[in-house]
């Protein structure tokens, strides 16, 4: 600090004496907002945050649960291949297995070729036709199931080849187009949550937008003293932003902690709900019910991109306001 | 900036620090509430702004502060044609201002420290670097031991000193205070006319509306005197 003058010095001492000799603490300041949002139409904006924050962690979270359980289905489909024959009254059925099973054990990628039996092949059809008949006489045709070694993914051209020319009336399934209708079904899920969330960050977007300009309006008169006192309007917009960021950010987290807290509960209450029938469809749809860590890292940086969104939007909302307004 | 106890000034003497040319203000399809405005406010200069409540002594401290636009005539301010400024430019004019509002404009939920320190932190200024001077400053007019309050506890005299404060903090070279002593006992308006007189000496113009003459009549200084929307000027 410079030097005050002489006179000013003197009537400082002789005013504040004794309060000269205390040393100055580290800070005066409380490092307050020049800006107060805080008041109730901020607590209002946080709470529509945090609501907003949950329903796209929401979306996102089911999203990436239909992601991951659909990749588990397909993984296990696509894992598997199944050869049909058909009786053929001239061919012995079992010399066709036999031969189609040991084809497919040469071909390239299978871990394991397993054909059912006759009676499981019968068994199968027992809840259709009901149990107690006599298939002696019904042209049951016989399934050889084939698992293929993980991450590969053959060429089952040959293999189709040689089962039309050495076993006639056998016919190869490698559920491709089952693979590909659940594929496009999990895509358009994932799609419609990715919808879902845009949706969602839009509506907290045009809500920041609103609580901006009503704060803007509330603050008329901090903004006036502000541009006085020589701030120019990117320090102003600055301001709101800080303060509305901290707003987005508190109600995002509220929002998104809320999301993985109903996810975890639910996790929970399928585990308990296991063995019953109900729990048993919701496993089968759904896994365990529990998100990977994929899908926590996706809450929570959606609950980072809302605090984000908050922030930007409002800087800009009174960017545009001040220009607006001269 | 210079800061407020800096003892050196290079003094701009080639431009007014205000310079009017016909200037006229009309509020809607209203009649002109002030025209046909001449004058020049010198660098280093003090001057008393008076005339009878209403006659525009706050428009014309707002048409030098650039919160209102007039509706004709020429204003410049430190040698700067301020019709085609840009923000930044009008930005840079008002920290070469201080300003004493008449109803003090203190930021409420500020303290009396934050609120006169508030001209130097949007300058983006350290803590550390203003402390000592704000404190001196607030002690200089008698608000040492209320630094730490908010303005609503604060009486009408010491929000009128914490304005004070928070317009001198940056030592500007142009003051403008409206009824800067309109709240506080003779004795403090007299402290507080010689804290003016000790800035002008510094190098800053000071022009201070009031309608106070036992204020006026203590300093034989310029005289700006408004009435029936024109301006008179008493040397």
């Amino acid at each position: 600090m410079n030097a005050p003058q002489p006179h000013l010095r003197k009537a400082a001492a002789q005013k504040a004496k004794s309060a000269e000799k205390r040393p100055l603490p580290a800070s005066l300041s409380r490092n307050a907002p020049l800006v107060p949002v805080d008041s109730a139409g901020g607590q209002a904006l946080a709470a529509v945050i945090a609501i907003l924050a949950f329903l796209a962690a929401l979306c996102a979270g089911g999203a990436e649960l239909v992601s991951t359980s659909s990749a588990q289905w397909r993984s296990e489909i696509a894992r598997e291949v199944t050869i049909q024959i058909r009786p053929n009254p001239q061919r012995s059925v079992e010399d066709d297995v036999a031969r189609a099973v040991a084809l497919a054990r040469q071909a390239p990628g299978v871990e394991q070729a397993q054909a059912f039996t006759k009676e499981e092949s019968e068994r199968l059809l027992e809840p259709w036709l009901g149990s107690g008949l006599d298939f002696k006489d019904l042209p049951v045709p016989r399934l050889i199931v084939i698992k293929l070694k993980e991450d590969v993914r053959p060429d089952f051209g040959p293999l189709r080849q040689k089962l039309k020319k050495d076993v006639p009336g056998a016919t190869l399934d490698d559920h491709a187009l089952w693979v590909s209708r659940l594929s496009t079904m999990a895509n358009t899920i994932i799609g419609i949550g990715i919808f879902l969330v845009a949706l969602v960050l839009v509506a907290a977007g045009l809500a920041v937008i609103f609580a901006t300009r009503g704060a803007m309006a509330g603050n008329k008169e901090v903004v006036e003293v502000l541009h006085f006192v020589g701030a120019n309007d990117d320090f102003i917009a600055r301001e709101f932003q800080r303060r509305f960021f901290r707003l987005g950010l508190r109600g995002s987290a509220i929002g998104a902690g809320a999301a993985l807290a109903l996810t975890l509960v639910m996790g929970l209450a399928a585990q308990s709900w296991r063995a019953s029938p109900a729990g048993d469809q919701i496993e089968a749809l759904f896994g365990a019910f529990s998100i990977s860590w994929t899908g926590y890292v996706v809450i929570v940086l959606i609950a980072l991109l809302v605090a984000l969104i908050t922030g930007i939007v409002s800087r800009l909302t009174v960017r545009r306001f001040l220009n607006g307004n001269g | 900036m210079r800061t407020y106890f800096d003892e050196e000034f290079d003094e701009d003497t080639a431009a007014p620090s205000v310079h009017f040319e016909n200037v006229g203000v009309r509020y809607g399809m209203g009649p002109e509430v002030l025209r046909d405005l001449t004058f020049s406010i010198e660098p280093n200069s003090f001057q008393f702004l008076t005339g009878p409540s209403g006659a525009g002594k706050t428009t014309l401290l707002r048409l030098i502060l650039l919160s209102v636009k007039p509706t004709r005539g020429l204003i410049s301010l430190f040698g700067e044609d301020v019709s085609r400024i840009s923000k930044d430019e009008l930005t840079g004019l008002r920290r070469r201002m201080g300003v004493v509002f008449q109803d003090f404009r203190l930021l409420d939920h500020l303290t009396t420290y934050e609120n006169v320190a508030l001209p130097l932190r949007v300058q983006g200024k350290e803590e550390s670097s203003y402390r000592a001077e704000v404190v001196e400053l607030l002690r200089w007019v008698g608000l040492g031991d209320r630094m730490h309050m908010l303005p609503p506890v604060l009486s009408g005299g010491e929000k009128q000193r914490a304005a004070i404060a928070r317009a001198l903090i940056v030592r500007p070279d142009l003051l403008l205070a409206d009824e800067p002593t309109g709240n506080v006992d003779p004795s403090l308006a007299r402290r507080l006319l010689r804290l003016f007189i000790e800035l002008n000496r510094l190098g800053t113009s000071v022009v201070i509306a009031t309608h106070d003459f036992s204020l006026m009549d203590q300093l034989n200084v310029r005289r700006l005197v408004l009435g029936d929307g024109r301006l008179h000027i008493d040397e």
